[in-house]
């Protein structure tokens, strides 16, 4: 046999257990086989476990381990990370639980946590960056761990109760769709539901929009006076949480 | 007197307290991490690195290299290990003995290779690959293997064969020894004795369990006498190299494992001085 088709072979051994494949490496190799086996999906699973610890928390053991069952046996693992691998499970959560919207949207804060974990560091945003800056022209720049995730239900309270070890509420759909910012403050993972002004305004910090057209939208919104408070909070809000990387004129 | 850089531990999340805190440092000579977990853009766990790395000469050890894949060594992955590499300056880089992609396939476990002649022509292609890009030899270690394939050579003359044609040299895993030979029936000894003493850097222990035919390399134990006394074994061959203790799962706390290494010590000191 060709290493090649060894490793043809074994692929189909641990993705599907492939009864042809395993018969060719002969009748005594089967108990390896088997450890093999074992270690293989056993990976898997810790991988997913770990990843998804408040997703487990919120389905209970025995319910999340068959879904983690059904990812591996749905999608074998391509990348050489094993980060990679749990990128991919809200999508399974989704197609498991389409009654349960809930279950994706905590999976997928769970995952954008994740990642804003290991994330690129920004630079730390030093008082000298603010100085005689032209506000008006100014040009926020976001921390590059930060995101956006759309959600429909208050999975950020449970994820918020399970994270305090308190009971969570039950799960219910919003009345209307929010929006969650995640990113890392210093290295700690964090996110918070946007209301809709600020929501607004975090889409023009990333289409690159200057602070002044930001007042000026807020400014539409709830009036002159009141928008250059309001406008003036949310950007000390954002500086004070590490939102911000850099300011740009 | 042993070397300096002699005795270290791999260093695990319920220890990066003890590595960080206090104003004394670990007992160490050096820390073991598992490269791909710092192989990120940023965030704690660099951040934790780098501040060990201030303490001790760390050690990477990867996972997924994958030296035996037929269809050779992904540039992503080692572009991304170059530049782990360049930002710590490790004492030794380190792989495994095994594949584990083919193709789009990623097994995240370590799967055995046939110590066939084509096999060799694989991973030795793969080694020199790394090593180019790496800018550096690599050591490479003997896995644990629960089945024996049809080859042309033994697993020490395979070493044997790597060593001599990319340069690399080898990090020795003595629980892997002992558990390959007890689930294939090769002596120990032998292996010791093929293999090519100079070119061992590196020492691996760490303990393993009965499965229900096999033994089974699960990290999850104290080092057992039957390993310690083959260390002994291993280090009248080679000498005095880097040793450390590999705990993975069922972590203890730090002091159980110093306690480990110093049982390692005595063993290297008690070598030493039969050797004097």
């Amino acid at each position: 046999m060709t290493l090649t088709a060894l490793q043809r072979d074994f692929r189909s051994w641990l993705t599907g257990e492939a009864t042809d494949a395993a018969a060719r490496f002969g009748k005594r190799a089967l108990p390896g086989l088997a450890v093999y086996l074992n270690n293989y999906r056993g990976q898997l699973m810790a991988c997913l476990a770990e990843s998804f610890a408040t997703v487990r928390a919120w389905l209970g053991d025995t319910v999340f381990d068959g879904a983690a069952a059904t990812h591996i046996d749905r999608l074998p693992p391509h990348s050489w990370t094993l980060d990679a691998y749990a990128l991919e499970f809200p999508d399974t959560l989704e197609v498991l639980y389409p009654d349960d919207p809930e279950v994706g949207d905590l999976a997928r804060l769970e995952r954008g946590l994740g990642r804003a974990l290991v994330g690129r560091d920004a630079e730390s945003l030093g008082l000298a960056a603010m100085a005689h800056v032209d506000w008006s022209a100014a040009i926020l720049e976001l921390v590059p761990t930060f995101s956006l995730l759309p959600v429909t239900t208050n999975a950020a309270a449970i994820w918020s109760a399970i994270a305090a070890e308190q009971t969570p509420p039950g799960a219910a759909v919003l009345d209307v769709p929010a929006l969650i910012a995640v990113w890392r403050r210093e290295d700690s993972p964090t996110f918070r539901t946007l209301g809709p002004t600020e929501a607004s305004a975090i889409f023009m910090v990333l289409d690159g929009r200057t602070f002044g057209d930001i007042c000026a939208m807020i400014a539409d919104e709830v009036g002159e006076e009141e928008g250059s408070q309001v406008a003036g909070n949310l950007l000390g809000r954002w500086i004070g949480e590490g939102m911000i990387e850099r300011i740009a004129s | 007197m042993l070397e300096k850089r002699q005795f270290g531990l791999g260093l695990r999340k319920p220890h990066y307290r003890d590595f960080l805190g206090g104003t004394d440092a670990v007992p160490v000579d050096f820390v073991e991490v598992i490269s791909e977990n710092f192989m990120v853009d940023g965030g704690r766990p660099l951040h934790v690195l780098m501040r060990v790395r201030e303490r001790h000469p760390v050690a990477l050890h990867g996972v997924s290299m994958s030296a035996g894949s037929a269809d050779g060594v992904r540039d992503d992955y080692l572009g991304r290990l170059r530049a782990l590499v360049d930002m710590i300056d490790p004492i030794f880089v380190s792989d495994h003995l095994s594949w584990s992609r083919f193709e789009r396939f990623s097994s995240h476990d370590l799967l055995p290779l046939p110590y066939t002649r084509e096999a060799l022509d694989v991973v030795c292609a793969n080694i020199h690959r790394a090593q180019d890009v790496l800018g550096r030899t690599m050591l490479i270690e003997n896995p644990s293997t629960y089945l024996s394939l049809p080859g042309d050579m033994t697993e020490w003359e395979f070493l044997d064969a790597i060593c001599g044609r990319t340069g690399c040299g080898l990090l020795l895993d003595v629980n892997n020894i002992y558990v390959s030979a007890s689930n294939h029936g090769f002596a120990a000894q032998a292996y010791l004795s093929g293999i090519p003493a100079d070119r061992v850097c590196q020492i691996h222990l760490a303990g393993h369990s009965q499965g229900r035919e096999l033994l089974i390399d699960t990290h999850d134990k104290p080092v057992p006498d039957p390993v310690w006394s083959l260390y002994a074994s291993a280090l009248e061959r080679v000498g005095p190299v880097a040793t450390m203790i590999e705990r993975d799962d069922d972590i203890p706390p730090l002091c159980d494992l110093l306690a480990e290494l110093d049982v390692a010590r005595d063993i290297a000191q008690g070598n030493l001085r039969r050797a004097a």
